[in-house]
């Protein structure tokens, strides 16, 4: 599904260049369940930013679906993106001046269903999602919760193959967090590719696949099996000192 | 352009900024509302001068004689000039002499029928002097050819004349004594543009048989084609050299041949109204042009403050010439809507104040000098305007709408 080949990225600072990836090689299979995890600044953002088409590579090579994801135009770009990826943020981005329905209904706008259509699709999303009293409500008259499982109904409603997100817990309490993982975990069990990146480690306890960066390489990839073992791991490193 | 949706996109930010779009659109308002206004100043002063041009026919031009004060082929100066009949066939000859009419000076001729009397001008022609002097016709009609040839003893008399000598008797068909000869009126007339009604129009020919005229023409009122200053010019030097040379007198010589354009006259004081039509026009426009710039800085901010919104619109799968589209149409949703109020309120104005003056200015309007005539701005302008203000628009919303494509959904969305 995903293949990353050597993925070089830096961004120029004014005069001074800063590396930001340093050859990335990873290969994440339809139907998988990742974490990205790592210090701040180490590049996790930088690489889903990478995955998701929103932003270059300057080196090595990206497949999606294999497609190699190289040089295309923005347009290009913007459908690919509708058709093949959803977005969750950590601040959700909602529209802040439209409802939960036509916030989860406007990917479907930009594929140029029709507005019936679409806000009937969004109506189906948003119930799935527990939030179909809150359809009319603005983004500002809900909780953060609410607020996230909104922009999950939006990265869902175009029916892409990945959702990508970006510390998606990050704003929420633990309970939240939880259900929200619940969603994606559910999310997971129909197909989709998600991939997540968070700095908790009970929340990366929940993916099948767990990708550590360091200083702009993978320092350790923990897949499922030894997952326990991170388990142990972790409520160590939780333990007092 | 006509996507429900899109416009539903546009509405729906235009309707959660509401003091923003004002005060963009009343930039845009105010500069079209003070182009129409100094427009249909320009043109109610334009129409007005216009107007009193028009009394006469416009391409109207009077020839007169007098006495020489310039030497010419050994004739001494004090030499008085004289046009006869044949000068009159002469002129209406010339290329560029639409019509002509010779006219024969009586002095003061005395009116009278029954009991009442009266001295008024006499003003001996040719029925085209009617073209001339574009007469109004109360009753009956000019002069015509046939009262020329056969000599007919006929006038046709000025409304006061009418007046102060018929009072309410019809005066078609009776007979006035003009110093004693018995006249038959067939019209009655007035003036456009004179308050004064006093002038009687008799057959050139009939006043020189009776009053002995001999074949002697004091004056020639025509109309010429020329359609610019430089073909009247030419066609006035034409005539000037022609009679230069039939009557001996030298060209440069005014007081022999006096010669007044009124298409001239009117050709230049038009320039004139052109070159402040060009003033205004270029106010308008400037005025405009801050009104422009005004909703392009804006649109700039709305850009900034909507960056995060795009980039989410972009992440989402919106393609740059979406997001082009929602900021260019609505500066010219703003611009057209906005300038249209201004221009209805402009004309609107203008057509008011038009109105008033034809109220309160009702029959004397007719009559007597205007100096501003119909105010109001041609429906062809409104529509001119109109459209670019949707070229306004478009240009006022281009370099935002730039800005807004080109913002990265990266940087738009990174937490701050
Ligand atoms: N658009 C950009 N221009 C310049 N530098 C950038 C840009 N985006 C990120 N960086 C820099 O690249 C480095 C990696 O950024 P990135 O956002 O990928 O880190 P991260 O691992 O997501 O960190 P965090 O956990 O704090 O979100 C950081 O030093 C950051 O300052
Ligand atoms: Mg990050």
């Amino acid at each position: 599904m995903i293949k990353l080949n050597n993925i070089h990225k830096s961004y120029e600072m004014g005069s001074s260049k800063l590396h930001v990836l340093k050859g990335i090689d990873l290969e994440i299979e339809q139907g998988e369940f990742v974490s990205i995890m790592g210090s701040s600044g180490s590049g996790k953002s930088t690489l889903l930013n990478i995955l998701g088409m929103l932003d270059n590579y300057d080196e090595g090579s990206y497949h999606l679906a294999g497609k190699l994801i190289a040089n295309m135009s923005e347009k290009k770009a913007a459908r690919l993106r509708n058709e093949m990826v959803g977005f969750v943020f950590q601040s959700f981005n909602l529209i802040s001046f439209k409802n939960a329905m036509e916030n989860v209904a406007l990917p479907l706008y930009y594929q140029g269903v029709s507005r019936k259509k679409r806000n009937v699709m969004a109506m189906e999303y948003l119930d799935k999602l527990g939030l179909k009293p809150w359809a009319e409500h603005m983004p500002n008259e809900m909780s953060g919760g609410q607020k996230q499982r909104v922009a999950i109904a939006r990265a869902l409603i175009s029916k892409p193959k990945i959702i990508l997100a970006d510390e998606p817990t990050g704003a929420l309490d633990t309970t939240t967090s939880y259900e929200v993982m619940e969603i994606l975990k559910e999310i997971n069990e129909i197909g989709i590719t998600v991939i997540i990146v968070t700095h908790e480690h009970d929340i990366a306890a929940m993916t099948q696949k767990i990708v550590r960066l360091k200083d702009g390489r993978i320092h350790e990839v923990i897949r499922n099996g030894e997952l326990s073992e991170f388990r142990y791991k972790y409520s160590k490193e939780l333990q007092p000192a | 352009m006509f996507d429900i949706d899109k416009w539903q996109e546009i509405f729906a930010t235009i309707k959660k900024n509401k003091m923003r779009t004002f005060l963009t659109g009343f930039s845009v308002a105010w500069g079209i509302f003070m182009l129409m206004i100094l427009l249909g100043s320009g043109n109610g002063l334009s129409n007005g001068v216009a107007s009193n041009f028009m009394n006469d026919a416009v391409n109207a031009m009077w020839i007169w004689t007098g006495e020489t004060t310039i030497p010419h082929q050994g004739l001494k100066t004090g030499r008085p000039v004289q046009f006869h009949n044949d000068d009159y066939d002469l002129i209406k000859s010339l290329s560029g002499v639409e019509t002509a009419s010779g006219r024969y000076y009586m002095g003061n001729t005395r009116y009278s029928y029954g009991k009442e009397s009266g001295e008024y001008t006499t003003v001996t022609c040719h029925p085209e002097l009617n073209t001339v002097e574009n007469m109004e016709l109360l009753e009956g009609r000019f002069i015509n050819s046939v009262d020329i040839v056969e000599t007919r003893k006929v006038v046709v008399i000025g409304k006061d004349i009418k007046e102060a000598l018929f009072k309410d008797i019809p005066a078609l068909g009776e007979y006035v004594n003009i110093n004693k000869v018995p006249f038959k009126v067939v019209g009655v007339c007035i003036e456009p543009g004179s308050t004064r009604n006093r002038n009687a129009y008799m057959p050139v020919s009939t006043a020189q048989k009776i009053f002995s005229g001999g074949n002697r023409l004091h004056n020639f009122a025509v109309t010429i084609n020329g359609q610019t200053l430089e073909e009247s010019q030419q066609i006035e030097e034409r005539i000037r050299s022609t009679f230069a040379r039939k009557l001996r007198f030298d060209e440069k010589d005014e007081s022999a041949l006096g010669m007044y354009n009124k298409l001239e006259n009117y050709i230049q004081t038009m320039r004139i109204f052109q070159a402040i039509k060009i003033f205004i026009w270029i106010i308008g426009i400037g005025t405009l042009i801050a009104g422009i710039v005004g909703v392009s800085n804006i649109m700039l901010i709305v850009v900034k403050e909507r960056t995060k919104e795009i980039g989410i619109r972009k992440a989402i799968g919106a393609s740059p010439a979406s997001v082009i589209g929602l900021i260019l149409l609505e500066s010219i949703l703003i611009t057209t809507i906005a300038g249209y109020i201004g221009l209805v309120l402009g004309t609107g104005l203008m057509e008011g104040i038009n109105y008033m003056m034809v109220q309160s200015a009702g029959e004397a309007a007719q009559q007597g000098e205007t100096v501003f005539l119909n105010p109001t701005v041609d429906f062809n302008v409104a529509v001119a305007a109109t459209l670019l203000l949707i070229v306004a628009g478009a240009i006022a919303g281009y370099i935002p709408a730039k800005r807004a494509a080109s913002i990265k959904p990266i940087v738009a969305l990174r937490d701050e």
